[in-house]
């Protein structure tokens, strides 16, 4: 699903400065539809980063992110023409992945 | 009978899919994710516990956390955080909303040169203290800013 996903990665100095959208609802399970029936919870709930292959950032998250996710890191040690790769996951099991070359 | 019979097609149609997503090579189980899930820390609806089931707990007041946030955040829904680690050996960073319903928001782990930094955007139900904490040479640190929220997030 790489069409759910925006991805940059640019050089600040000698830092890579990556940042990532998704497209997910996020839907926490406390939230009512106009029927008064509760949405089900749906929310991306780990993302992991790589440079050049390499985990760089392994991150769990909550319903608390925001609706189409935004995520900002920077890396130490990068060039242009690596490649940063983003594999996400939500609770259902449903896998988003992305990748992008430092420019 | 005709229910039966539609949900039997609708599971077929998903075991279907499935198999052929794996087949494809579109899922690779257990490539990416090492760690399980934290279930018990994004469920605890006290702050200070969801903090010490992340493994945060006991953590020191420390300046050299530095919290970019608004002050008044109009839409609850998405409000920008930026937290950026000043401490040496800083390995990783956790956000909590404290009073939204489930406190934690988020847990970052930064290896292979990832600077302990993060910047995201993250839901508040109301006026709450934003905390950020992180572990550093063993030891865990946390700093907070309030976070004033004319409109919730949570739909709570």
């Amino acid at each position: 699903m790489a069409d759910a996903m925006k991805m940059r990665a640019t050089m600040e100095g000698n830092v890579v400065d990556v940042k990532v959208l998704i497209q997910h609802p996020m839907d926490t399970g406390l939230m009512k539809d106009k029927n008064d029936k509760l949405i089900p919870a749906f929310f991306i709930n780990q993302v992991v980063a790589t440079l050049n292959g390499k985990t760089v950032l392994e991150s769990q998250w909550g319903v608390g992110i925001a609706k189409n996710p935004f995520i900002g890191f920077r890396i130490k040690g990068g060039k242009p023409g690596d490649k940063v790769g983003i594999n996400a996951v939500d609770n259902l099991g449903t896998k988003y992945d992305g990748e992008v070359v430092v420019a | 009978m005709n229910q039966l019979r539609r949900a039997f097609l609708k599971n077929a149609g998903a075991v279907g899919t499935f198999a052929i997503a794996i087949a494809t090579g579109l899922f690779k189980p257990g490539a990416a994710f090492a760690a399980a899930w934290n279930n018990l820390a994004f469920t605890a609806k006290d702050p200070a516990e969801a903090m010490k089931n992340a493994g945060y707990g006991g953590a020191t007041e420390s300046s050299d956390i530095v919290i970019k946030a608004p002050d008044i955040a109009e839409n609850g829904a998405v409000v920008p955080v930026t937290a950026t680690s000043n401490i040496p050996g800083t390995t990783s960073m956790a956000i909590f909303v404290e009073k939204n319903p489930a406190p934690m928001i988020a847990d970052f782990e930064f290896s292979n040169g990832a600077e302990p930094y993060i910047s995201t955007r993250i839901k508040m139900a109301k006026t709450s203290i934003v905390r950020v904490t992180v572990k550093a040479g063993g030891k865990n640190y946390t700093s907070s800013r309030e976070v004033k929220v004319t409109i919730g997030g949570c739909g709570g």
